[in-house]
């Protein structure tokens, strides 16, 4: 009882854990530049996962990588925006201040479980080395810690000794949750967490990806392009396409309140499960070119309800309720709705 | 019932390593009927693109027999399977790797025209003209011809592997997870146009993949496979509602449905997939199964027929007999 106490306080404080204002991030090559990253915003508090989705190019990754201050630079150029960690201003510190944050208060959980372990140090010393670093123990206690982390993560502690290729793929992933979480940051990043495995696998790795957050009151931001993945594990759904937000809310805003003609076009790609005869309708056409991104709504090329305003200026934010936003706009009509709102009888 | 075009009988392919066989395809015996899809299913590791491969000869199977049109053609000899292999198609799963890069779209797709001579005294115009005869058919622009594939994003590259397989005029394509590496719009696009094509040129397909949604909405038939057999197979429809085998019911459980609260109560397996690495004769799902009791001890379980049409490979499952329901 004296902890859902604690967490109401906590929630009514609403603690902070990560703020986006306005980030732009572009990688300058010499012949072109590719605009990843065209000012995106969002906030995020203590215990809540919010999923940041879209296709390939649409940023997401960026977006992370940006959050942990580790763009690439060259050719990646911040070229505006604040990110704040709890209360750290990520962008403006050096790489030893860095250093006493990223693994501590924020950590990310990377796609590719393969290549991101170091092949030549056990698991043990690859979960030892940011507690030795950020908690100042010594190496065996360390140690004693990774073989907990391990056993927290579903791995026996007595394997702390083997190296990543004698473990399996979804083991690997388990290994990179277990660094991730090892100092139990306030913040974690998980980019694809699940992308590489199978889905019996992907089921085991979400399922402790929950409770773990659930034990420990991690915020989360999960990186995907997978909707099924947001409806199990996002309390916030943040929509991204060509290196904006299209459309942000609560899961239930996004799902069965969706307002964006990108985000309708994202649930009629996918089949129905349970109506196998039904037709797929993808979205015409292909993401736009990030060097080259049109001068109105960048989505507006492939929209069905596109008008000649929507290719001239960039969209409009509409608050449509307290917790949801869109940037369309075809809103300006008030009568304009999308078939998935007409469909479940919106009013409006 | 339409007649079989493959007819598969006990088909084993095993890999020598220096740790021992690998059982990678162990005694799978099935069917695929003419204007068809068969869907095979299963994660990594479970034999489905072996299996895929077998179907064409592109790796000599180990043992068994693969009837194509009542011949068996691993008794071919090369040249009548260099004949025979026209009708017989892949498209791979990576666009990215399975172009050359240093030739463009014309010669990617011109090359098995040439190369099979399938029109012979054809000049460079009449090939260019069927060229863009194929691109226009798998909805690649006419501008694109004498574009590299680098320059191509992976939904255009996959219109490239599947023109490239049309201009066989092929009977039969194995599609090899032909759309998990596109993002979820591209891939909608390059389902439909593999449906439009059946339906046109009453292709057959076998469709390999992992998504279970992408197989429930694109197959007619599916088998379920795990370390290299079997587990279960059934038309569509009734795999989807009425999955017998566990392991089925975990797969179908873990599925991730992109509605608000639609994903709770699933079914949870313990442990991965254990080595295809001189397995014991046992049920190869034992280790991993919520049903598991000392019946399961008995050998590998046969693949009997539970209802018309509907194969099931478990201990516990038997025509009028079922006693994971009683457990229940």
């Amino acid at each position: 009882m004296g902890s859902e106490i604690n967490d109401r306080t906590v929630q009514d404080n609403k603690e902070l854990v990560l703020e986006v204002e306005d980030l732009i991030v572009h990688y300058v090559l010499q012949e072109e530049t590719v605009e990843a990253v065209n000012g995106v915003s969002f906030s995020l508090e203590r215990g809540k996962t919010i999923g940041l989705v879209g296709e390939t190019g649409a940023g997401k990754t960026t977006t992370a990588l940006a959050i942990m201050n580790l763009v690439p630079d060259p050719p990646g150029v911040i070229k505006n925006g604040t990110i704040t960690v709890c209360g750290h201003k990520m962008l403006d510190l050096s790489a030893n201040q860095l250093e006493k944050i990223r693994g501590k208060d924020v950590s990310m959980i990377f796609q590719d479980p393969m290549t991101s372990l170091n092949p030549v140090l056990t698991v043990g010393d690859q979960i030892a080395e940011s507690v030795m670093l950020h908690e100042n123990l010594s190496y065996s206690k360390a140690f004693k810690r990774a073989q907990e982390m391990l056993e927290m993560v579903g791995i026996p502690g007595t394997r702390a000794t083997e190296y990543p290729h004698q473990f399996s793929g979804g083991m690997k992933q388990r290994v990179g949750i277990a660094i991730a979480l090892a100092c139990n940051p306030k913040l974690l990043l998980a980019d694809e967490p699940t992308t590489a495995l199978d889905v019996t696998i992907q089921a085991q790795v979400l399922d402790m990806i929950d409770d773990l957050k659930r034990e420990l009151g991690t915020a989360l931001v999960m990186i995907t392009h997978d909707l099924g993945i947001v409806a199990k594990t996002c309390d916030l759904v943040a929509v991204m396409y060509a290196g904006r937000i299209v459309e942000y809310g609560t899961l239930e805003d996004v799902f069965d309140r969706t307002m964006h003609p990108y985000t309708e076009g994202l649930f009629n790609s996918l089949p129905d499960i349970s109506n196998r005869k039904s037709q797929l309708q993808p979205i015409p056409g292909l993401m736009p070119d990030p060097t080259n991104l049109p001068r109105g709504c960048a989505f507006a090329p492939r929209c069905r309800y596109a008008t000649a305003a929507c290719r001239e200026e960039q969209p409009s934010r509409r608050e449509v309720s307290e917790t949801h936003t869109v940037y369309c706009s075809a809103y300006d009509d008030p009568n304009f709705q999308i078939e998935r709102t007409r469909g479940r009888g919106g009013n409006g | 019932m339409a007649k079989a075009l493959f007819q598969v009988r006990n088909l084993k392919k095993y890999f020598k390593t220096s740790r021992g066989v690998v059982h990678a395809v162990d005694d799978i015996s099935f069917d695929i009927e003419e204007g068809k899809t068969l869907g095979i299913v299963g994660e990594s590791g479970c034999g489905k693109s072996t299996t895929g491969r077998c179907l064409i000869r592109l790796i000599e199977p180990t043992s068994g027999q693969v009837f194509y049109r009542d011949q068996d053609i691993c008794q071919l000899s090369r040249a009548e399977m260099k004949k025979l292999r026209k009708e017989m198609q892949i498209i791979f799963q990576d666009p990215y790797a399975s172009l050359n890069p240093r030739k463009s779209v014309l010669q990617i797709i011109a090359e098995p025209l040439l190369y099979n001579k399938i029109m012979p005294g054809a000049d460079k115009f009449a090939i260019e003209k069927r060229v863009l005869e194929l691109m226009d058919k798998v909805g690649l622009a006419e501008r694109l011809i004498n574009t590299y594939p680098h320059e191509l994003d992976g939904g255009r590259r996959q219109r490239i592997g599947i023109a490239r397989a049309l201009a066989m005029e092929p009977k039969f394509i194995v599609c090899d997870e032909p759309v998990s590496a596109l993002d979820v719009s591209i891939q909608a696009q390059i389902l439909n146009l593999l449906k439009e094509l059946q339906r046109e040129l009453s292709l057959t397909y076998v469709f390999i993949t992992h998504d279970l949604s992408v197989v429930n909405h694109f197959s007619d038939d599916i088998i379920v496979m795990y370390l290299g057999q079997i587990v279960e197979k059934a038309p569509a429809d009734e795999l989807f509602e009425n999955p017998l085998h566990p392991y089925t019911q975990a797969l179908l459980s873990a599925i991730l449905v992109p509605a608000v609260g639609a994903n709770r109560d699933r079914i949870k397996l313990r442990g991965e997939l254990t080595s295809p690495i001189d397995p014991p004769p046992v049920c190869r799902f034992a280790k991993r199964c919520n049903y598991y009791n000392q019946d399961c001890a008995a050998g590998v379980p046969p693949l009997l027929e539970i209802t018309p049409g509907h194969f099931v490979a478990c201990h516990r499952i038997k025509p009028g007999s079922n006693t994971l329901v009683e457990a229940n």
